[in-house]
């Protein structure tokens, strides 16, 4: 396509972010932004739907179309709205509380359809929007008012999570490493079928520990791989803070057999006759 | 009706038999021959709880005029065997010189069956059909009930070749002869429930159910995106789109839960393909998030509930009329939407049609209340009339500058851009938002914001279309209905108007917002009200009580499922009401 020049600020919209200074989602808007930018579709072309979370206010700040919904079913909407214009490039938002808690079915079988979109978790291990409950993913030791002294319950682990339900596509990204995180959500985007990117977001309020993790991260050591097994096993095995495409696979992605025939009913009507 | 009385304007059959028998497959073929031969009427299924090989029962009226209920007595039972019948047989009272047909060797009659005030003959059955190579007593039993009622047996042939053709010119033989055999034995029974002739024929009969005939009406519409979750008994909707779909370009998905089913047809129609799901009670409770969300967002969507008996799991295989309250008020927040209910099985198609044209005009959801009565009955009826609404969004036009997705209207109604246009984007948004869309918490956005979808829903013309007035409209006595009671109001209006007593019929379709306007004037002369509804805490009663005065005596019949309010019940209640 001799496409048009598309810059990352022709995907920004000009609403100015609630988010607290220094949140790891200003980094992920930026990175997604310059994803689309080397993507270079217009962003009339791009939907980007999300649930309720500080994460899922990520819609309303891009230039493109969005869809800001209920808590939890941001993949569900995506997945109808996919279905039904094939023509577009959809990115689904969610928070790790809106993806894994309330919408963890959701997340089961937006692996298993493998309709072709990408999935961004803005992974903090908490709830931030409602003010530092633990999530799915937070440590069972972490103190907060909800549960003090910890859940005591060890996370979930959504990537590997992601591959038993046969998600098409498996990365972990850091916030902070922009230039890393661009170039996997650009991947993600591209590769055919469902795209999970979980991006460790820090959120500095609630969790200002966390302003850690860009000392903590590092790249994975081995190279991605097409084999669910290995991949599997490596998620199981590391500490958590590995980077970098995991696993790119082959699966088909959802058919919707979406046809070019017309809207005539006669046979259809025909039928009931007697 | 009496044995050997000729001409009835109706017959009633039971056909039952544990589920493998094709006691159901009996009773469908019948009712399309009848449909061929242009008589009118209806099949309904009584299936015990467990899932196959349990019980079944076809339940058949035939008549010479429209007919949208069945029987509460039936002319002529046959038994292909008697097993598990206790546990059904009260459901299908033979009528007093009725005729039960049952075969020895499946045992004696159950004691429900001796009581009742009407002949059995014996009839082998089983014998019969080992008697004829490959024959099935099923078909048996066709030949007995067509002898019997006199439907003309070249029409049921045809119907039998268009059934057993695809199963070969030897499956077909074996069926006539069968059916021969059949009608011989039944020539012996020296009982006859004659069928008159069929009113004069203007136009062929369609053979369809009401959940049928909702996804034919919402395609009609413009339907072509559906998101399923599996209910009864709502499920015939989502399994008759499917296919339907398909055919002309559409698509329908599965989903997990019926969270995501309606996520999915807010997704779909955000892309801007006029989208709808079906469910009944349960699924429903799980969609009201969201169905608040495209109140909000102002997404069209139309959802089917196929009311059953509630609350909870219920009984999922009978009719209610208990849904009112939450599709209408189960909303948090002040949402308004639009909520309306077929009237009749062939309503289902208007309707069905009429919720899609209100949900892309307006851009909100519509919520539609069928019920088991009419989803699961199959009914003979006028091949419906095409009907036509100029059904369109309201588009966005690309050159407007400084795109407004919410913007302030004399109708309430925003231009909505469809994702592929340029300087058309938006985020759909369930937070309060500006013109614009932006999340915002003023008190300025939610009050303007809050007017427009109030005023966009409340202002609309639905027209005449709110419901229907039928009967002596100089009458001061009204049964008062909604949905699917109309047919058996329709029926009670006519038993009246054969004795002589005026009463005339109001029934709506417009749920809400509630046509004050439209019920106030057409119950102006109304002295007496009859409210008529199957809910035990008389929803439908509360709901008009809370939006018009009722100048007038009230009564009302209400009940809770699954044994329906019939025609005879009303009936006498307005005849007591009347000699008071
Ligand atoms: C049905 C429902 N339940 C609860 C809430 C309250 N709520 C809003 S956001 C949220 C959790 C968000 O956590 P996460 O998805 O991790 O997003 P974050 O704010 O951490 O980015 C909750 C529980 C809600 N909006 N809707
Ligand atoms: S609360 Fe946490 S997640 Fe929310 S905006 Fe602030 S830093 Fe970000
Ligand atoms: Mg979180």
């Amino acid at each position: 396509m001799n496409a048009p020049s598309f810059k990352a600020s022709s995907y920004k919209s000009d609403i100015t972010p609630i988010w607290c200074p220094g949140c790891g989602d200003f980094h992920v808007l930026m990175s997604i932004t310059k994803a689309l930018a080397k993507l270079g579709r217009p962003p009339e072309d791009i939907a980007v739907i999300s649930g309720i979370g500080c994460s899922s206010r990520i819609p309303a700040y891009t230039n493109c179309y969005g869809f800001h919904g209920v808590h939890g079913r941001s993949l569900a909407v995506a997945a109808g709205l996919k279905v039904a214009r094939p023509d577009l490039t959809v990115m689904a938002m969610s928070g790790d509380g809106d993806g894994f808690s309330i919408g963890g079915n959701h997340f089961l079988h937006a692996c298993r359809r493998n309709i072709d979109m990408t999935y961004v978790v803005m992974d903090n291990r908490v709830y931030g929007m409602t003010k530092g409950q633990p999530s799915p993913t937070t440590e069972p030791d972490w103190d907060s008012a909800l549960s003090p002294g910890g859940t005591g319950l060890s996370p979930f682990h959504p990537l590997v999570i992601a591959l038993a339900s046969g998600a098409n596509f498996v990365a972990r990204e850091f916030s902070g490493n922009i230039k890393a995180c661009t170039e996997t959500i650009f991947e993600a985007i591209k590769h055919p079928g469902f795209s999970f990117v979980e991006i460790l977001s820090p959120c500095v309020t609630f969790r200002p520990d966390e302003k850690e993790w860009k000392n903590q991260v590092h790249e994975a050591s081995v190279s991605e791989t097409d084999d669910p097994a290995r991949a599997a096993r490596r998620i199981m095995t590391d500490d958590g803070m590995n980077t970098g495409i995991l696993y790119r696979g082959r699966r088909k992605p959802y058919f919707a057999s979406v046809s070019d025939r017309t809207g005539d009913l006669t046979t259809l009507e025909q039928a009931f006759e007697v | 009706m009496d044995a050997l009385s000729p001409q009835a304007k109706n017959v009633s059959f039971a056909v039952v038999g544990t589920g493998g028998a094709g006691a159901i497959t009996a009773g469908s073929i019948l009712l399309e021959a009848a449909g061929k031969s242009g008589w009118y009427g209806l099949l309904t299924r009584s299936v015990g709880p467990q899932i196959r090989g349990g019980e079944a029962a076809a339940l058949v009226r035939l008549s010479t005029k429209p007919a949208a209920c069945m029987s509460k007595e039936f002319d002529i039972l046959v038994a292909i065997d008697w097993k598990n019948a206790d546990r059904f047989i009260n459901a299908m009272p033979v009528a007093a010189g009725g005729l039960i047909v049952c075969d020895p060797a499946a045992g004696d009659p159950p004691q429900a069956a001796l009581d009742m005030d009407c002949t059995i003959v014996q009839c082998p059955i089983g014998e019969l059909a080992k008697s004829i190579p490959g024959g099935r007593e099923n078909m048996i039993s066709i030949g007995l009930v067509a002898q019997l009622a006199g439907l003309p047996v070249d029409n049921i042939m045809k119907v039998v070749q268009s059934k057993l053709g695809s199963k070969g010119e030897q499956a077909v033989e074996t069926g006539r002869a069968c059916i021969a055999a059949g009608m011989t034995a039944a020539s012996g029974f020296n009982h006859a429930y004659t069928l008159a002739p069929p009113i004069e024929q203007d136009g062929s009969r369609w053979l369809i159910t009401g959940n049928e005939a909702v996804g034919l009406g919402a395609l009609r519409g413009g339907v072509r995106f559906a998101a399923a979750y599996p209910i009864t008994p709502a499920t015939e909707v989502l399994e008759y789109l499917s296919p339907a779909l398909a055919s002309i370009g559409g698509s329908l998905v599965q989903a997990e839960d019926e969270l995501a089913s309606i996520n999915m047809i807010i997704g779909a129609s955000f892309g801007g393909l006029p989208s709808i799901t079906a469910t009944s009670g349960p699924g429903l409770s799980l969609m009201m998030e969201s169905l608040g969300l495209a109140a909000a967002s102002e997404t069209p969507i139309v959802v089917v509930d196929v009311m059953r008996v509630g609350p909870s799991t219920g009984i999922a295989t009978k009719s209610e009329q208990s849904d009112l309250n939450i599709a209408v008020y189960g909303f948090h927040g002040d949402a308004d939407h639009v909520v309306v209910a077929p009237l009749s099985v062939a309503d289902c198609l208007f309707t069905g049609q009429w919720a899609v044209h209100i949900a892309e005009t307006l851009q909100t959801p519509v919520i539609l209340l069928s019920d088991q009565s009419l989803g699961q009955a199959r009914l003979l009826i006028d091949k419906p009339a095409d009907v036509t609404f100029l059904t369109q969004r309201k588009t966005f036009i690309a050159e407007d500058e400084d795109y407004k997705r919410y913007a302030l209207t004399a109708d309430g109604v925003s231009p909505m851009s469809l994702p592929g246009q340029p300087g058309g984007q938006y985020t759909a948004d369930g937070l309060t938002h500006t013109e614009k869309g932006t999340p915002s918490s003023t008190r300025r956005d939610q009050r303007e914001q809050m007017n427009k979808r109030h005023d966009k829903i409340n202002n609309f013309d639905y027209g005449a279309h709110w419901g229907v007035c039928e009967g002596d409209a100089a009458s001061d006595t009204v049964i008062l209905t909604w949905g699917s009671l109309t047919g058996a109001a329709r029926e009670t209006l006519d038993t009246l108007a054969d004795e002589g007593i005026p009463a005339r019929l109001v029934s709506l379709r417009q749920i809400s917002p509630f046509p004050e306007e439209a019920l106030t004037k057409a119950l102006t002369g109304a002295r007496r009200v009859l409210f008529v509804e199957q809910s035990h805490s008389g929803q439908f009663y509360r709901h008009v009580r809370a939006h018009i005065d009722l100048p007038f005596e009230t009564r009302s019949l209400n009940r809770e499922g699954p044994y329906l309010i019939g025609p005879d019940e009303i009936a006498s209640q307005i005849r007591d009401w009347k000699n008071q």
